[in-house]
């Protein structure tokens, strides 16, 4: 794909601090996310972090259209997106798979019985690639859980999958239901 | 003076004022007394009043009064150190501080034995936090109203409750016209 952002390399760094092939697509990539955002007016955004989201994080904390605004829980999240969507704003919450169990219920009562849009990105921990076991646990019950909410739910596989962003982003405030993005490891291009 | 006595003296501050009011009686409570499109109802979703009062106050600048309960903030504590690092000049938090789950039998709370909600608040960060008591928070809730600050009230009263219907109306309805009133007023 192509990668907007120069090799550190070219400007003149030491070889060792080039990054790699990986990272410069993953940089690349939470750009792309973030400009998705942006291209469909999202301009709430609430996060709790994981490893492989720093880079959007990184990129919505420093986007001027956006207001960000850091949770302690993904729940907590959930709550500032609803008050921000009744406000007048478009809400995202950016968070990792592992904290599904802990918005099940903010999920059906509020957002969905209140029928409200959420975009969700997640990083999708726990798939190949993955090093740490427990993540695994979590993985086998993402998708089992977004089905059982009848929550419309995208997997992003392979990088070029990120072109999708801004029409999934239309399609969750068209709708006015919460969608998860589920971003995995090889996505992002390797942990 | 118990939560449903405190209401009665607040409802002439708040009639008018976008309000985000806690899950089960409290909101039964202020829909039977004052039923606003201007207050927007929790249904179900313990804990969560103070955060969606906190992001509609980030997001429109009206005033935003969210009444929640000291079980409820204890449920949800990690949204004080949130909104201690958001300020947000135009949100009013009110901690109905019964000391107990007045909505699942009136369990005691943490909040009515060791713990001060007030102190855990300015030890958040929040940074103007008034501890008072019940007759008193029609007062304190004026100058809140009167100032240009984030106001935490923790208001210590009674436990115990009055009998009040359920609310019949759906979701979706509470959510489009509390909407459709936040829209009128920033217009």
């Amino acid at each position: 794909m192509a990668v907007a952002l120069p090799l550190r390399a070219e400007t003149g760094l030491r070889q060792k601090e080039r990054p790699t092939r990986e990272e410069v697509s993953a940089l690349s990539i939470s750009q792309k996310i973030v400009d998705g955002l942006i291209e469909h007016n999202v301009n709430f955004v609430t996060t709790v972090p994981c490893k492989q989201l720093a880079g959007v994080i990184e990129i919505v904390e420093k986007t001027p259209q956006i207001m960000h605004v850091p949770s302690n829980k993904e729940d907590e999240g959930m709550g500032l997106c609803a008050g921000a969507w009744m406000g007048g704003k478009r809400p995202c919450i950016i968070m990792q798979n592992t904290a599904l169990g802990v918005t099940v219920n903010t999920l059906a009562t509020l957002i969905q019985f209140y029928q409200m849009p959420l975009p969700m990105i997640i990083s999708y921990r726990g798939e190949l690639g993955e090093r740490v076991a427990c993540q695994v646990e979590m993985a086998v019950h993402t998708k089992a859980l977004l089905d059982q909410l009848h929550i419309q739910t995208y997997h992003f596989h392979k990088p070029d999958d990120v072109e999708e962003i801004g029409a999934i982003i239309k399609h969750t405030f068209m709708s006015r239901k919460p969608t998860a993005i589920l971003t995995d490891s090889n996505f992002w291009g390797g942990y | 003076m118990i939560r449903s006595e405190v209401f009665k003296t607040l409802i002439p501050l708040i009639s008018d004022q976008l309000v985000v009011c806690n899950i089960g009686l409290p909101s039964q409570e202020l829909h039977m007394m004052d039923d606003q499109p201007s207050n927007f109802y929790m249904l179900g979703t313990m804990g969560l009043a103070s955060s969606i009062g906190l992001g509609l106050a980030l997001s429109q600048k009206q005033k935003v009064i969210a009444i929640d309960g000291d079980g409820s903030v204890l449920t949800n504590l990690g949204t004080l150190p949130t909104i201690a690092n958001n300020p947000a000049s135009n949100f009013i938090l009110l901690i109905i501080d019964n000391g107990s789950y007045g909505s699942t039998g009136d369990q005691p709370t943490y909040a009515g034995r060791k713990t001060s909600l007030a102190k855990v608040a300015e030890a958040c960060g929040c940074d103007n936090v008034i501890e008072c008591k019940a007759e008193d928070t029609a007062k304190v809730m004026e100058a809140a109203l009167k100032g240009d600050r984030m106001t935490i009230i923790v208001c210590k009263c009674k436990s115990g409750n009055v009998p009040v219907p359920v609310i019949e109306m759906d979701a979706p309805v509470i959510k489009h016209r509390f909407m459709e009133e936040v829209k009128r007023r920033n217009a």
